[in-house]
């Protein structure tokens, strides 16, 4: 046992019982706190964007902002798979 | 506390997750552990909410109660986050197929340790 | 890699387009029923590597360049990004117009006659400003983009001439 594999070991230990300790103290399963924000969203809805669907007009018309964020980041995943497979050539 | 139960399959989920990142050493395993951290983390997402004896935020024709609706903010919040994870992914497989084709071996103990 | 058998190739023939047309359901409605543009483009995707694990990795890549497919994935992303502007922009054509970044310009007025309905109930395709288009420059963009990635990862591993370094 190298002293290698007991440091693994014990940061294991910590991190398992740190996860644990924080599930079993969780408010119960069901019982979200219903901020005010999540309530004007579900009720004006239809009425502001004309839209069904409440999550398709948090993405795009509430907050789509962060959809630009998240397209940039697929945008550079497919930037960066192509180049590492380019062939010069000669 | 039995009503806890899908918080403690988050944990179950992140703590396998780690245990095949430290304690492995082919490469494909300990990207398969990434992904299962990523897959707790999206699962604890979409736990937050949900509200007691409620239905999809969508509405119908007729007879869609608005009080009865589950929250639609943490559903963007993992949608956005799968997206992050197929994007890493790619980018660390992409990573591997060129170590193989320098190193012809998968062993994480065997690369990188020459002196040039 | 090479492509497979005979059967396999006659029955990807057939189930090729059943679920192209799915997918594209998927991106179109994106406002009424679950889905949008991510979900309904992932389908796609799976539907094109079908495609790609029948027939070969070379054959494919003598179809289709990637160089194409880069050129679709940026005209999805200047889309989405033109539409955004757009909102700040409309000021300049109307005069009593308040402007933000992500404004959706498209609703509740009846200077352009398009996407400007609201309804209550069972709601028709034409409604919701600007949303349906944002769905489809979204959705060319996730299609080019996975398409590209599993095309490069699966020419560059073909088995004759490989070469060490």
């Amino acid at each position: 046992m190298s002293t290698r594999n007991i440091v693994a070991v014990i940061f294991f230990v910590i991190v398992a019982v740190f996860l644990v300790f924080g599930a079993l103290m969780m408010h119960p399963f069901g019982e979200p706190e219903v901020t005010d924000m999540d309530q004007y969203i579900i009720d004006n809805t239809q009425g502001e964007t004309g839209a069904d669907n409440s999550v398709t007009s948090v993405v795009f018309d509430y907050r789509g902002f962060d959809t630009l964020g998240e397209a940039t980041v697929l945008f550079t995943a497919v930037a960066g798979v192509i180049l590492i497979f380019r062939r010069l050539k000669k | 506390m039995i009503y806890n139960i899908p918080y403690i399959a988050v944990v179950a989920l992140i703590l396998i997750g780690l245990y095949a990142v430290i304690f492995k050493r082919n490469l494909i395993k300990i990207v398969i552990g990434i992904t299962l951290i990523e897959s707790g983390v999206n699962l604890f997402l979409i736990t937050l909410a949900f509200r007691e004896g409620s239905i999809a935020p969508i509405y119908r024709g007729s007879g869609s109660n608005p009080l009865n609706m589950s929250l639609p903010v943490p559903h963007a919040l993992t949608l956005t986050s799968i997206v992050i994870g197929v994007a890493v992914l790619a980018l660390m497989l992409s990573l591997i197929i060129h170590i193989y084709k320098h190193y012809n071996t998968l062993d994480v103990s065997k690369i990188g340790r020459e002196k040039e | 890699m090479s492509g497979m058998s005979r059967i396999v190739k006659t029955v990807t023939n057939v189930a090729f387009p059943i679920v192209m047309i799915y997918g594209l359901y998927v991106i179109a409605h994106g406002h009424l029923t679950p889905g949008g543009g991510f979900q309904g483009g992932a389908v796609v995707a799976s539907g094109l590597a079908m495609l790609l694990v029948a027939y070969g990795s070379v054959w494919t890549m003598g179809k289709v360049k990637e160089k194409q497919l880069s050129v679709l994935e940026s005209l999805g992303a200047i889309g989405f990004i033109g539409l955004a502007f757009l909102g700040i922009l409309m000021v300049f054509v109307y005069t009593s117009f308040q402007g933000n970044f992500f404004n959706n310009f498209l609703i509740n007025q009846d200077k352009i006659p398009i996407f400007n309905e609201i309804g209550e109930g069972f709601a028709n395709i034409n409604t919701a400003g600007v949303i349906p288009l944002m769905n489809f420059a979204v959705g060319l963009k996730v299609i080019a983009g996975l398409f590209a990635i599993v095309l490069v990862m699966a020419y560059a591993t073909r088995l004759k001439g490989v070469k060490q370094k």
